[in-house]
């Protein structure tokens, strides 16, 4: 009981510092917008383009803003050392772990949900009949970006060049989830959309190995 | 009853090193910290005092030695029931209130009646008025306040205080003093790092120097300490 509970006021705790400052949804929202309206003007895809090119760049996207978002997670519990505080308030490390992957994984989500309809609309790619599908693609790819995310955030928080550490080391790993988000996204979004259950059971896999690794050995990455 | 009164636990360091790449922080350490002791540790910066209090904490895994505790604990024990340290950092969040950061933490170490616990602490430290206020507004001797008000939650039965007096002023310092010497009247075992002699430094029952992360003085004679304390700002 005691994770859950830890977890959740953990969690209370993020959304409320977020959702006060607004200052990681508002730059990943900017951030991503500019990159899908900067390539629709580029580009200015065909139809038949845009259902070919599209997941990839949607899936690119969430990629740059999973890693632009995620990097602060660990980083702002260094400022006045509150990691420390949290380790000793907690009777289950991976509760901070949980907390923080509960949260990423809701911003992600929120920042997809904006990104969506503004897609549909620039790149003409209709999505209204494959609502419920996408959703459960997006729901399953962001909790792998946000997974992978948030455990190489608390590593590369400790490190020198953390800045720059966090996506030399997301974007390789994140290859394979990459490939299945996109290839299962392109499924919805042709001409006779079909959900992908082979590249989805491969999102499944991914994320519920990535998670049991972090429950085994994650109270390591949070240590000194 | 505070948990004070009910558990009363002691440190045994063994033998304990700290590296940082080729640099000693902590050199073969071994110390015995009795249940109700109140230990003050003075040295030079760099002596390897605030190492020694994480480690304690649980916080900085030595590179070799043992610290154990008696009566034994399990991990959730240590963490949640008996613990309490304040830092050099205040540990708490610029961008919650001050009533908020104690809510967190009190939620946290699920203290029964919660908000009247940080309701009286946030009064002892004299923060009441404030309470409602980001930290972030707070002057660096508000938000020791709250750090020490923080640590103080669950009345911990050991307490970890690193150069606590940080920031306060006259008045935060004899209170400060004050719960010290009901927390250790009442049987916590409480570590300090301090620089000289002061209202907090006359509560220690030992005293140990520390240089270049070696114990070179450990005294529990009373004459004795006040040379342990200040020679290290000689």
């Amino acid at each position: 009981m005691s994770l859950f509970s830890n977890t959740s006021v953990l969690l209370g705790k993020e959304l409320r510092t977020e959702f006060r400052s607004r200052e990681l949804l508002t730059t990943t929202v900017v951030f991503i917008l500019m990159i899908v309206v900067l390539f629709s003007f580029t580009f200015d895809p065909t139809r038949e383009e845009s259902r070919r090119f599209g997941p990839g760049l949607l899936w690119l996207a969430f990629l740059f803003a999973a890693s632009l978002m995620l990097q602060p997670g660990f980083l702002r519990e260094q400022t006045n050392d509150t990691l420390s505080a949290l380790r000793l308030s907690v009777s289950d490390p991976f509760a901070i772990f949980l907390s923080k992957l509960c949260a990423n994984t809701l911003f992600l989500l929120i920042t997809e949900l904006l990104l969506l309809p503004i897609f549909a609309v620039l790149y003409n790619v209709p999505l209204l009949g494959v609502v419920p599908q996408l959703a459960l693609v997006l729901f399953l790819g962001s909790l792998g970006l946000s997974v992978t995310g948030t455990t190489l955030s608390a590593i590369s928080a400790q490190a020198r060049m953390r800045e720059l550490l966090l996506p030399l080391l997301l974007l390789p790993l994140l290859t394979p989830l990459l490939i299945a988000s996109t290839e299962a996204t392109a499924a919805l979004f042709a001409e006779n959309p079909v959900l992908r259950w082979d590249w989805l059971a491969f999102l499944i896999a991914f994320d519920v190995i990535f998670l049991t690794a972090v429950w085994l050995f994650g109270e390591y990455l949070l240590e000194e | 009853m505070s948990p004070a009164e009910t558990r009363r636990i002691g440190l045994r360091l063994e033998n304990i090193d700290k590296r940082y790449g080729g640099l000693y922080a902590l050199r073969r350490v071994s110390l015995e910290i009795e249940p109700g002791e109140c230990v003050a540790f003075a040295g030079r910066n760099g002596s390897g005092k605030t190492t020694l209090l994480r480690i304690a904490a649980q916080l900085v895994r030595p590179s070799a030695g043992k610290l154990t505790f008696s009566p034994a604990q399990n991990d959730s024990e240590r963490a949640t029931k008996n613990t309490g340290f304040v830092a050099h950092a205040t540990m708490v969040y610029d961008e919650l209130t001050a009533e908020e950061n104690l809510m967190l933490f009190a939620r946290l170490l699920e203290i029964p009646e919660p908000a009247h616990r940080v309701e009286s602490l946030l009064r002892d430290v004299g923060l009441l008025e404030r309470r409602g206020s980001l930290v972030r507004t707070f002057s660096r001797g508000m938000r020791q306040r709250v750090a020490i008000a923080r640590a103080l939650l669950h009345e911990p039965s050991v307490l970890l205080l690193d150069e606590p007096a940080t920031g306060l002023d006259p008045q935060g310092v004899s209170w400060l003093a004050a719960t010290l010497r009901r927390l250790r009247d009442a049987g916590s075992t409480i570590l300090m790092s301090l620089h000289g002699e002061s209202e907090i430094s006359g509560l220690a029952t030992r005293g140990i120097r520390l240089d270049a992360g070696a114990v070179v003085a450990d005294t529990r004679t009373g004459a004795n300490l006040p040379s342990i304390l200040t020679f290290a700002d000689a």
